[in-house]
């Protein structure tokens, strides 16, 4: 069936029925179709598309307000959901007009889980308030802020200082009213801060706790430490600017980042990168995604006291860098990739560095193994721990090693192939119960999978060019911009207004170290993004935090942090 | 014991009537003498514990800079403690928002004197490529520093040498604060 001009596999004509003159209009965006539909349909639509046996958009992927101001005349913000169906492999959208003057829209935390810390940013940031949240409070901006920041009228050089952190007694105070918990005894609880500065904080991430003895009964966790603003910044700067803001969002596989931002400009240009550009990009996503797993098992393990680990995993990891920084010049923040391509093509010598750590991944992953994974403290730690179910996690909005910890193999290089992924050969590894053990044995497994998979793009890379032939996307070569005046005046256009990206929106994921990665972005036809949206995996990951530490041991809520991967870049922005 | 000069009347008191050490009966090469301040000085640069506030990327680096191929504890610094009261280093490894600005003032405050603080990278030193909203525009608006790294991240051998900068400066200075 065909909806707003997209071909679609599923059906959507019993939804369509459901909602009848809910429906304002059928559109779409780049990656899927869209219907807009009036903000009083908004519960229904999302509980219909998502239990209805036809349709099962079971996962909310993102949730998000645009500022329409410069857009449109008709009312100031669209909120926009993002459905996706894992066992159809499809998505949809859903956009809500809300008038400025009375800016509600019904909250969806009764259906999806996620939606609490969505729909939190979401007020945060643009000051929409969703009617029926249990605890619509910022989230990313402090206690103290005035305005809201992603509004086109706020100034983003307006800074805002904060006198006090927040107590979050008030937050706690709902939990106990919400969510009585039995309590063994009647012995005094304490109420301890874990945070923002701890040593098993990875980056500054805060919890409040409130123990009975050593049992976690609450966990209320604060995160915005990190927010720096990323979104607001895209918007000020071309669309090839961007790309070293993204390095910094989950700053240990920054590569992978570049790679899903571009994607999703590409894919809203209309533009297909070249074959060879594919191969390059799959292996330096596949390096970033060891890289990224070393840096979290490592951590993870000295959390739980296993020290050794970190020097052995960390050792491989200075190697990958090496590699890297003789192509993109950077260790850590690469700045590599580039819309239509790639700023530079390899060279021999990072073919004979891959090669080399071809050779030592399996040696140093395989010495980490044999200290672990038989370990009776690492076992006694890890099994059963943070233990999480499938359904309970698609809820949450779990993607990645995360959700395939739970024993769901999902994976998008798998599911939804994109650049050239069907073409390798690779497993899926996944879990049994989405325990801390799970997490991080998947984690290793996929390391060895990462190399399989370089391996064979290696030996496959075709020769050519790296970057498209599009006098709007790339700059041209010196030789045509001296030599001829079409290439001068493509080449002062380009410096000049940037990227040539059409009006419109669309949203693209993939599959990053942490899970789903992915991007939407509005286009006004400027030279730079009218927004710029990140589908954070670990922002989603870490708001199930709460549920699974309560009833835990204080000890193990440290196992389980390190376990998620939560890397404050990309969970504040 | 100078000033025993004098008023001596035990047992040692022939030996320091001429307010010096007669090192007749001290094997010289056994003791050096040096001023109290200049030994705590150098006892002081050679166990640096720093507290890594690390809240971004250049945390990663930080990591980098302690495993063993940068290996901090070359300089004797690798006892990274996370309890400001036990540091006397705050490296502030990463950049620091309005939210954060109260509690890195706190832990400042924390810290027992002497201390010292380096800035790690361009977004502590003068909040980077952040100059936007929601970032401090430097954490020398909220607590003194010592020394800045420029980078974006540094590299760890920049880190290294504000560590051996840091060293020689409480070296060089009589009275640390
Ligand atoms: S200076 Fe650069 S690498 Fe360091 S925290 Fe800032 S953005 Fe990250």
């Amino acid at each position: 069936m065909t909806v707003g001009s997209v071909e679609t596999r599923t059906d959507f004509a019993p939804f369509e029925a459901r909602l009848g003159d809910g429906i304002l209009s059928r559109d779409r965006m780049v990656g899927m179709p869209v219907f807009r539909i009036k903000r009083e349909a908004i519960a229904d639509a999302l509980r219909f598309l998502r239990d209805e046996p036809g349709l099962r958009f079971n996962m909310l992927t993102d949730l998000t307000v645009v500022d329409c101001i410069g857009l449109h005349d008709g009312d100031r913000f669209d909120a926009v959901y993002l459905l996706h169906s894992l066992e159809r492999r499809e998505r949809v959208a859903l956009k809500c007009p809300v008038p400025e003057e009375d800016p509600f829209i019904d909250s969806a935390t009764p259906l999806f889980k996620n939606a609490d810390w969505l729909e939190r940013e979401a007020y945060d940031q643009y000051g929409v308030v969703f009617r029926g949240h249990p605890n619509l409070k910022r989230i990313l901006n402090h206690k103290e802020f005035v305005g809201h920041p992603l509004r086109k009228d706020y100034d983003i050089y307006k800074g805002q200082w904060l006198s006090e952190a927040d107590d979050l007694l008030d937050e706690l105070e709902i939990r106990h009213r919400l969510d009585p918990k039995p309590r063994s005894s009647d012995r005094e609880t304490m109420t301890l801060n874990m945070g923002p500065s701890h040593p098993a904080s990875h980056g500054t991430l805060r919890n409040l706790v409130e123990l009975e003895g050593e049992t976690v009964l609450y966990a209320i966790p604060e995160i915005g430490y990190l927010h720096r603003g990323f979104e607001k910044s895209a918007e000020t700067h071309e669309y090839n600017q961007v790309v070293p803001y993204t390095d910094r969002l989950n700053y240990c596989s920054a590569l992978i980042n570049n790679v899903a931002y571009v994607k999703a400009v590409e894919e809203l240009c209309g533009i297909e990168i070249t074959e060879r550009c594919k191969y390059i990009r799959v292996i330096i996503t596949e390096l970033s995604r060891i890289m990224d797993h070393l840096v979290c098992n490592a951590a993870n393990l000295v959390d739980i006291g296993a020290l050794t680990n970190y020097w052995y995993l960390f050792n491989l990891r200075e190697k990958i860098y090496n590699v890297l920084e003789s192509l993109t010049g950077a260790r850590l923040t690469n700045s590599y990739a580039r819309v239509g391509g790639l700023w530079a093509d390899t060279h021999p010598e990072f073919e004979d560095g891959v090669k080399m750590l071809l050779k030592e991944t399996p040696k140093h992953v395989n010495d980490t193994l044999k200290l672990v994974a038989r370990n009776r403290i690492f076992l006694d730690r890890t099994v059963g721990v943070g233990a999480i179910g499938t359904e309970e996690a698609i809820s949450y909005g779990f993607t990645g090693p995360c959700l395939r910890a739970t024993g769901y193999e999902y994976d998008l290089r798998k599911e939804l192939p994109y650049d050239g992924y069907d073409r390798f050969e690779f497993d899926v590894p996944s879990g049994h119960q989405g325990d801390v053990y799970d997490r991080v044995m998947v984690r290793f497994a996929e390391i060895f999978e990462s190399c399989r998979i370089v391996e064979q793009a290696l030996a496959q890379m075709p020769a050519g060019p790296v970057n498209v032939e599009h006098p709007s996307i790339i700059i041209p070569s010196k030789k045509e911009t001296h030599g001829s005046i079409e290439g001068l005046v493509n080449h002062f256009k380009i410096v000049m207004h940037g990227v040539d990206v059409p009006k419109g929106d669309g949203y693209a994921g993939i599959e990053a170290a942490n899970g789903e990665l992915g991007f939407y972005i509005v286009s006004d036809g400027e030279m730079k993004p009218y927004k710029c949206k990140v589908r954070a995996p670990c922002f989603q990951i870490y708001s199930a935090y709460p549920r699974l530490v309560e009833g835990g041991m204080v000890a193990d809520a440290v196992a389980v942090l390190g376990s998620l991967n939560v890397i404050a870049g990309e969970l504040d922005r | 014991m100078t000033d025993q000069k004098g008023k001596g009347s035990g047992a040692g008191a022939d030996r320091v009537a001429t307010g010096r050490f007669t090192t007749d009966e001290i094997p010289p090469e056994s003791v050096m003498l040096t001023r109290l301040d200049a030994a705590l000085n150098w006892a002081r640069k050679n166990s640096l514990w720093p507290l890594p506030f690390g809240t971004a990327c250049c945390a990663i680096e930080f990591m980098g800079m302690v495993s063993s191929v940068f290996d901090l504890s070359r300089f004797g610094a690798e006892v990274v403690r996370f309890s400001p009261r036990q540091s006397d280093l705050l490296i502030v490894a990463g950049t620091v928002t309005y939210k954060q600005a109260p509690i890195l003032r706190r832990i400042y405050e924390q810290m027992a004197e002497p201390k010292w603080v380096i800035s790690m990278g361009v977004c502590a030193s003068s909040g980077g490529f952040y100059d936007n909203y929601c970032t401090l525009q430097g954490i020398d608006k909220v607590i003194p520093v010592d020394y800045y790294v420029a980078g974006c991240p540094p590299r760890p051998e920049a880190v290294l040498q504000a560590l051996v900068e840091i060293q020689n400066r409480i070296v060089a200075n009589p009275a640390p604060r």
